[in-house]
């Protein structure tokens, strides 16, 4: 895919960057001004998970089209110590961290689709998708 | 990033200029616990208008900041809150439980007024 | 019935005949553009239109038609097809009359292609299997062009109410009122919340009564959809009173694990007002029968 744009993530510098790239993208799909914060919401929580607990991933925002919808995709991926149970990381609360434990849950609701693939010692991956709204100007 | 801090009588206040990483957020938690006990301010306020993004982290550290300046005996009030920021906030199941708020800085400024010195506005 | 492309001498003499269709129509332009006017006018098509806008238009699309028919492109039918349609609905012309003026303009033609090869049946046929398919196509794409107009406008009228049945009201100075009727779906729960928080900032509110008597019915989505409004206002500086809520959605609530105790609400809108009235420092003041004062006033300490 030509227009997708990738932000190598190192430190917790990386992650304003990620976000303000996400924005970008969105804005040049059309996404209204309450979905481009939502959209970069999403992307800092789980890029702060890819710092906090993977220390180095990549975040890369692209471009979906399914059938007549647009939208944006966003995939976090890591070569960390991955996620044991994701059912459990997934509940509102729950945190390994000292931390509110609602990155995952809390990412999932600000977008339309979020999927988590996650292998122990392999490394954790985010895909998330959210469609321009049709009937919106 | 810096976030200046103007030190008002009673009162102390930040304004963020830019986008801020972790870290310049972390320092200004100090810096204002720092200064609050340092001048013996009774009213603290954080203006938070230019951040399009308020996630996990920041409201965690908003809230830790707001606890340790209670513990040194002053009020916190956060201030400019966005509309969309507010509603994506909400979304994410961030509430900012215990912190003050209000509309904008003269809302902060009436607003820690009226708690701290008993003036009239809204409480 | 010669198939199109099935050999080459056919293809030939397709191509003749189609630029004598061509010509022919060329020829007769003036003569059945009259004609097709005359038939509209009787048929009431043309209600509503200047004499001006009847002849430009009437030109255009004869000559249209005929290009399409030229050269098999219909780009240029499509265009005007989608322009007018975008002009003819808002000025409030009716399907009937653009189907209507289109289907018109195909029997003339037709007709005078009977006329002219009335003393020839094959090469009639051959004509009608010519222009048969363009007229068709023509068709078509006005149609077409038609409902997708129609569709865009009843989106954005839907748009329109939408927002309409959710009006936030200012009050006074400081106080919002954000009256909820009807059924709440997502789409419309959060179209409600960016709208009032939009408000809020614009408006410097401080309190917001959300009357929710007319709301027949609370799930899960909508009661969340609440606590989340109600969240957010209060991180924008501005306190939340809910009221009309019925003892059925109030058990419907705690059922659904919302502690009612840490929202704000009051029996009805009019004592939602009160309340509001007291947390911007206003107060009613009772008819003292002494002075006989009934007014509001701000509190002044
Ligand atoms: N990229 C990752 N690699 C390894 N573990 C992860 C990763 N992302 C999340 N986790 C695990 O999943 C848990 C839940 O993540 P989530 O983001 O929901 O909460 P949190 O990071 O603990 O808290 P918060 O995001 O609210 O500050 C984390 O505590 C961590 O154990
Ligand atoms: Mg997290």
């Amino acid at each position: 895919m030509a227009d997708r744009v990738c932000v190598q993530i190192n430190s917790e510098i990386d992650i304003v960057t990620a976000r303000q790239k996400g924005r970008d993208k969105a804005q040049q799909l059309g996404f209204s001004s309450t979905e481009l914060t939502l959209i970069a919401t999403a992307i800092s929580e789980v890029v702060r998970n890819i710092v906090e607990y993977a220390r180095r991933g990549e975040l890369c925002v692209g471009i979906v089209q399914q059938g007549d919808k647009r939208g944006i995709v966003v995939v976090a991926q890591d070569s960390g110590p991955g996620i044991p149970d994701i059912n459990l990381a997934m509940q509102d609360g729950y945190s390994t961290g000292k931390s509110l434990g609602l990155g995952l849950p809390g990412a999932k609701r600000l977008m339309d689709e979020f999927e988590i693939v996650s292998e122990v010692g392999k490394g954790t991956k985010v895909t998330m998708k959210k469609w321009v709204q049709k009937n919106v100007r | 990033m810096l976030v200046p801090i103007l030190k008002q009588g009673d009162y102390l206040i930040a304004s963020i200029q830019s986008e801020l990483s972790d870290a310049d957020l972390l320092k200004l938690r100090d810096d204002l616990v720092r200064r609050v006990s340092e001048f013996r301010s009774r009213g603290v306020i954080v203006d938070v208008t230019v951040l399009d993004v308020m996630d996990s982290f920041a409201t965690r550290t908003l809230r830790s900041m707001a606890h340790m300046i209670m513990l040194r005996g002053a009020e916190t009030v956060i201030v400019g809150i966005q509309p969309e920021v507010a509603f994506s906030m909400v979304q994410l199941g961030l509430r900012l439980e215990g912190v003050t708020t209000a509309l904008d800085l003269e809302e902060g400024l009436s607003l820690l007024d009226h708690k701290i010195k008993g003036d009239n506005g809204l409480g | 019935m010669k198939k199109k492309g099935t050999n080459q001498p056919s293809n030939e003499a397709d191509t003749a005949l189609r630029q004598e269709l061509v010509e022919h129509f060329r020829e007769k332009r003036e003569l059945l553009r009259q004609q097709w006017v005359e038939q509209m006018t009787t048929k009431g098509l043309l209600a509503g239109l200047t004499r001006e806008d009847i002849e430009n238009e009437s030109i255009t699309i004869y000559d249209t038609c005929i290009v399409c028919l030229e050269t098999g492109e219909y780009e240029g039918a499509q265009t005007y097809a989608t322009r007018m349609a975008e002009r003819g609905v808002l000025r409030g012309m009716t399907t009937e009359q653009i189907i209507g003026g289109i289907l018109t303009l195909r029997d003339v033609y037709g007709r005078s292609l009977f006329e002219w090869y009335q003393q020839d049946m094959e090469r009639l046929l051959a004509a009608l299997d010519i222009y048969e398919p363009v007229a068709n196509k023509i068709l078509s794409i006005v149609a077409l062009a038609f409902v997708e107009e129609r569709e865009k406008i009843v989106r954005q009228q839907q748009e329109a109410i939408r927002e309409l049945s959710t009006p936030v009201l200012q009050v006074r100075d400081q106080m919002l009122i954000l009256p909820i009727i009807g059924v709440i779906d997502t789409h419309r729960a959060r179209q409600l919340t960016e709208q009032l928080l939009r408000t809020i900032r614009t408006n410097r509110a401080k309190v917001v009564v959300i009357d929710i008597t007319g709301v027949p019915a609370v799930d899960s989505k909508v009661a969340n959809h609440l606590v989340q409004t109600v969240d957010a206002s209060r991180l924008m500086g501005a306190t939340v009173i809910v009221t009309g809520i019925s003892p059925e959605i109030a058990q419907t609530l705690v059922t659904l694990g919302v502690d009612l105790s840490k929202m704000n609400t009051v029996g009805d809108l009019q004592g939602g007002i009160e309340e509001a009235d007291q947390l911007l420092g206003y107060r009613a003041i009772r008819i003292d029968p002494a002075s006989g004062s009934n007014h509001q006033e701000k509190k002044v300490q």
